[in-house]
């Protein structure tokens, strides 16, 4: 089932005009900021369908810089974002390209920081509810409407189990895990939902006690 | 329980002896961890921005970024205060704050999406009429958009709520059914009669595409939702009247999802195709973006 609580469909309060194209576009500007963590430096935006055909006149391109930026979907500057990117010396562009067989306004964003890059590539699927498709070249899908665990690492036997077992013990609830890889023991990225907050201490027993984890990074729900 | 069909819905409410609101309520609680008052808290602070955008654009007149729109609101206003109006006056006034809503939103201000930024109108501008007409409190109105939502999950979740999927019926459409719905069960009406709220309003929008000018959310979709406010008031009555809709709801959800699929791309939030191809509306475009485009 797509949408399941009634501030999907009465809400979000967000700045306008398009729910679509404004906030599901500040959506996943959040997202590849929350996986980036870090102050991004530059950013490409490549749109695909509708989302190219009409992005300057929704704003998207404001909102998706303003997503980048940190900025929650009811921000009253998301209408000045390309001036506060200049600002703060984030750069960025806008390109048009067929990516694939995805929803109409997808758009994959290439991100960069001082230590990481992220290339995510997600779509805005209507009233502000967004799905990424891929992260880093691999199949991955999730909303960021649950706390979201992304876990980088090489794909080696038992490492769910080790997983499951540390989220267990320190009391959160699996909602949704997955786990996509390059070939058989090469490199992996696990997607995994919980129910609850994540706290910060989580990452740190995540990291002695499962060897083959390289990084983790927290989005954190919507 | 899982938002998908309508008749499961009205069966649920009938057998438990309770409203849909309520129904919706408790999936709510049970999906969040939420308490029922921090849920009642949170929509109450959402239906105080709707508020905000409903009364904004009638009290003074608020214009586009671009300037293609803007000031239809409180035209209505002022309208309605001559009493010369053929609608009934809480019936214009209903349509006025649903055009201040786009109004609002089209200048980039703050909105609730309801279902969607384009048909944000549609819903504020009827429930902040009721609130007006003394008839209902805040605390009632509050709790009818948990019956708006649960038709609009049924209808997102079995169909669309996207122009650029489902063209306009998915977005002006659905945000008239939750509409009518709603306020059916506001006025009293049963769940059955809920459902047939539901279907006859999705009846009038169907095949209705989504053409904006430029691709802007201005041109038709502003006035889209001050009339719509009125059909949804005008299928709540029928409703409440005991009308039905000989299409079940859940079908009429179908028959709308196979028309957008239908929809060549064009009608589909492109800006390409309908009201955008029109020579004005080519002329429009070309003066907010100054520069000649490919239409279809
Ligand atoms: S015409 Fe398109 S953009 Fe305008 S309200 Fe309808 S669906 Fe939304």
């Amino acid at each position: 089932m797509k949408y399941q609580s009634a501030f999907e469909m009465i809400g979000p309060v967000m700045v306008g005009p398009s729910s679509s194209h404004t906030a599901g576009a500040v959506r996943i500007g959040n997202l590849a900021r929350e996986i980036l963590n870090e102050e991004p430096r530059s950013v490409e935006f490549r749109l695909m369908g509708s989302f190219y055909e009409t992005y300057q006149g929704h704003g998207t391109d404001l909102a998706l810089l303003a997503g980048v930026m940190g900025y929650s979907t009811d921000h009253p500057a998301v209408s000045e974002a390309d001036k506060r990117a200049t600002e703060v010396g984030l750069v960025y562009t806008f390109k048009k390209e067929h990516l694939g067989f995805f929803h109409p306004n997808t758009v994959a964003v290439l991100l960069h920081g001082d230590r990481h890059n992220v290339d995510l590539i997600a779509s805005s699927l209507g009233g502000g509810k967004v799905e990424v498709q891929e992260l880093d070249g691999l199949s991955i899908r999730f909303s960021g409407e649950k706390n979201t665990l992304i876990l980088y690492h090489a794909d080696q036997q038992g490492f769910l189990a080790k997983v499951s077992h540390v989220l267990d013990s320190e009391g959160y609830n699996i909602a949704r895990l997955s786990l996509e890889r390059w070939r058989r023991g090469g490199y992996a990225i696990t997607v995994c939902e919980v129910d609850e907050e994540i706290r910060g201490d989580l990452l740190e027993i995540l990291h002695t006690k499962v060897s083959q984890l390289k990084d983790v990074r927290v989005v954190r729900s919507l | 329980m899982s938002f998908t069909h309508l008749h499961e819905l009205i069966r649920m409410a009938d057998e438990k002896q309770t409203s849909i609101a309520n129904l919706m309520l408790e999936v709510e609680i049970e999906q969040s961890l939420h308490t029922e008052k921090e849920i009642l808290e949170r929509m109450n602070r959402q239906f105080f921005v709707m508020e905000e955008a409903a009364r904004k654009g009638v009290e003074t007149p608020v214009y586009s970024r671009t300037g293609l729109t803007g000031g239809d609101a409180h035209r209505v206003g002022a309208y309605l205060k001559r009493g010369t109006s053929f609608l009934a006056p809480q019936t214009l006034q209903a349509m006025s704050f649903a055009l201040s809503v786009n109004e609002v939103n089209a200048g980039m201000g703050r909105i609730v999406a309801t279902p969607t930024a384009g048909s944000a109108g549609i819903l504020p501008g009827v429930f902040i009429s009721l609130l007006d007409s003394g008839r209902y409190s805040r605390e009632d109105l509050v709790r009818a958009l948990f019956t708006a939502a649960a038709l609009g999950l049924v209808i997102a979740n079995s169909a669309s709520i996207s122009g650029a999927a489902g063209g306009c019926q998915a977005e002006i459409g659905s945000a008239t059914a939750m509409t009518a719905g709603a306020i059916v069960e506001l006025g009293g009406g049963t769940p059955t009669q809920v459902g047939h709220a539901v279907g006859l309003a999705l009846k009038n929008s169907l095949g209705l595409v989504c053409d904006p000018v430029g691709g802007l959310v201005e041109i038709p979709c502003i006035i889209r939702n001050g009339l719509h406010a009125v059909t949804a008031l005008a299928a709540a009555d029928m409703a409440l009247a005991g009308v039905k809709s000989v299409i079940p709801a859940d079908e009429v959800i179908q028959a709308m999802y196979a028309i957008g699929n239908a929809m060549p791309e064009s009608l589909r939030e492109t800006g390409l195709g309908g009201l955008a191809a029109t020579p004005t509306g080519k002329a429009l475009r070309e003066r907010v973006f100054g520069k000649k485009v490919e239409t279809e």
